[in-house]
């Protein structure tokens, strides 16, 4: 989930107190604050840990004019902003269109780009709107490490793309880095891009979701790496966003600024290209579905009837991690990393810095759930023949071939 | 979440980029300018935000919604808040 930082300015004292916030929203709210829109499975890279196994477009998705009755929907429920995603939204050619919608209909607009389309002159455009914001994905803060996730040439249009927005004048756009691993010893590197470009920074935890699942063992960080990263975003504090995506980082000791809560079905939620409704955009599995878009009543009818929402909020009951001293700061993790690492979504998170997830995680036994729906580009091994001519004067590129 | 440099003595506005959207406990704010979220506690201080821009003072606008001398404090303290966080802005007279 992706909230901003908050202040809770209230009369907190007087007989109408309704209590922490927190407890609030574990209930959930009659309309999110801010969604997940992907708005298309097409992309120009295969990053090897995309959460929703993006590469190619589904000839399913939704229209333009699908898309803006969504948005005349989400205005109507007043949700504030959506994070649009994808894939890589800007290959959408309505992409631009959109946009302009939704922010025409009071509907915020932050999207996540690789920065392919991030020319000098939509740069321009994007510093003119105050109802506009931009995160460049980055996960490295070398070529060397970046591309090794991201692919190749991908850190150099990033770089390319943060330089167009820094030069239009797009003050405080963001940096968005998954942690890895591998960039973890790099975060003071990516803060010094971030402050060159007058970007903020912000960093999101790596899901075994998608593609991820594929590579998490590999990719996702150490347990002292975890102590490493906790410390480094309590030192610098609100200067750096992290979509509060670390709340399982909390039982370390102090909370980490922002929201501390899965807000998945209670404050956030996920709409697909084709317009299927996810808790979260980390869980794109049937077990999180709860409806589509184009169902009767459309997505305000999902948010608020559909059976999967209201179980999520529910109270929590915290299952094997109720007894543990610390299940009030972490509230068990992330629902998503549970599942697809195959543990019980009542029990710890893989990454439980107690180190249950771990124990947990060696009792595992047998295949762990595949995400339901795969775009991945399809990779068709093509061998290239190396024929030399039998003689030099062969020309014919079928010389040599007996006639069958 | 200091008072220091809130007048409640004048006029106060919420900030044009500011969305409100009510809530059974009160309202939740999202300020498209700062890109962050803030919240309302409770119906009484959701009442006087509202009412800002009407009154000729904050401290009229809280008269106004029914907050007493004693629990004044508290409710400049909420508005004080939302001054720092650019929420609410002064309004300028002509």
């Amino acid at each position: 989930m992706t909230l901003t930082r908050q202040a809770a300015p209230g009369a907190g004292s007087s007989s109408a107190s309704p209590g922490r916030l927190v407890d609030l929203f574990q209930l959930g709210l009659d309309a999110p604050i801010c969604l997940t829109w992907e708005l298309t499975y097409a992309c120009n890279l295969s990053c090897v840990h995309c959460l929703s196994s993006s590469g190619r477009r589904d000839p399913r998705e939704l229209t333009t004019a699908e898309c803006k009755q969504v948005i005349d929907t989400l205005e109507r429920m007043q949700v504030f902003y959506v994070n649009i995603g994808g894939g890589e939204p800007t290959v959408r050619p309505d992409f631009w269109e959109l946009v302009d919608y939704a922010t025409a209909h009071h509907v915020g607009v932050k999207f996540s780009t690789n920065g392919v389309k991030i020319t000098p002159e939509v740069a321009a455009r994007l510093a003119a709107s105050d109802y506009v914001d931009v995160q460049i994905s980055l996960d490295g803060a070398t070529a060397e490490v970046n591309d090794a996730v991201r692919g190749g040439g991908s850190y150099a249009t990033a770089m390319r793309a943060m330089e167009n927005l820094s030069n239009a004048g797009f003050r405080g756009f963001k940096l968005s880095v998954v942690m890895t691993r591998q960039n973890i010893p790099q975060l003071n590197a990516f803060k010094s891009i971030a402050d060159r470009f007058g970007a903020q920074l912000r960093l999101t935890r790596l899901r075994p979701s998608g593609r991820g699942a594929d590579v998490w063992h590999e990719l996702h960080p150490t347990a002292e790496q975890q102590r490493e990263l906790y410390d480094w975003l309590v030192a610098h504090g609100e200067d750096v966003l992290t979509g509060d995506s670390f709340f399982h980082l909390s039982a370390y000791g102090s909370a980490l600024p922002g929201l501390n809560l899965c807000g998945a079905g209670r404050v956030v939620c996920l709409i697909d290209p084709v317009g299927d409704v996810y808790a979260c955009p980390f869980a794109i599995h049937s077990q999180f579905l709860a409806g589509n878009v184009r169902d009767a009543g459309g997505f305000e009818s999902v948010w608020r009837t559909s059976d999967l929402f209201k179980s999520l909020r529910t109270p929590d009951t915290g299952g094997a991690c109720r007894s543990c001293g610390h299940y009030d700061s972490c509230r068990g993790g992330c629902m998503a990393a549970k599942f697809f690492t195959g543990l019980p979504l009542d029990g710890p998170d893989p990454e439980c810095v107690q180190g249950y997830g771990e124990a947990a995680l060696a009792g595992v036994s047998g295949s762990t759930p595949k995400p339901s729906v795969d775009h991945s580009h399809r990779r068709v091994p093509v061998t290239i023949g190396r024929r030399p001519p039998k003689r030099d004067c062969d020309e014919n590129p079928l010389a040599g071939f007996a006639a069958s | 979440m200091s008072t220091d440099g809130f007048d409640l003595d004048r006029p106060w506005q919420v900030d044009s980029r500011v969305s409100m959207r009510p809530e059974p406990f009160g309202a939740l704010l999202y300020h498209f300018g700062t890109r962050r979220l803030s919240f309302l506690k409770n119906q009484r201080v959701l009442a006087v935000v509202r009412s800002l821009a009407e009154h000729p003072s904050a401290r009229a606008a809280c008269a106004a919604a029914g907050v007493t001398a004693a629990e004044l404090p508290v409710y400049a303290r909420a508005l004080a808040a939302l001054a720092d966080s650019k929420m609410i802005s002064e309004r300028r007279v002509v």
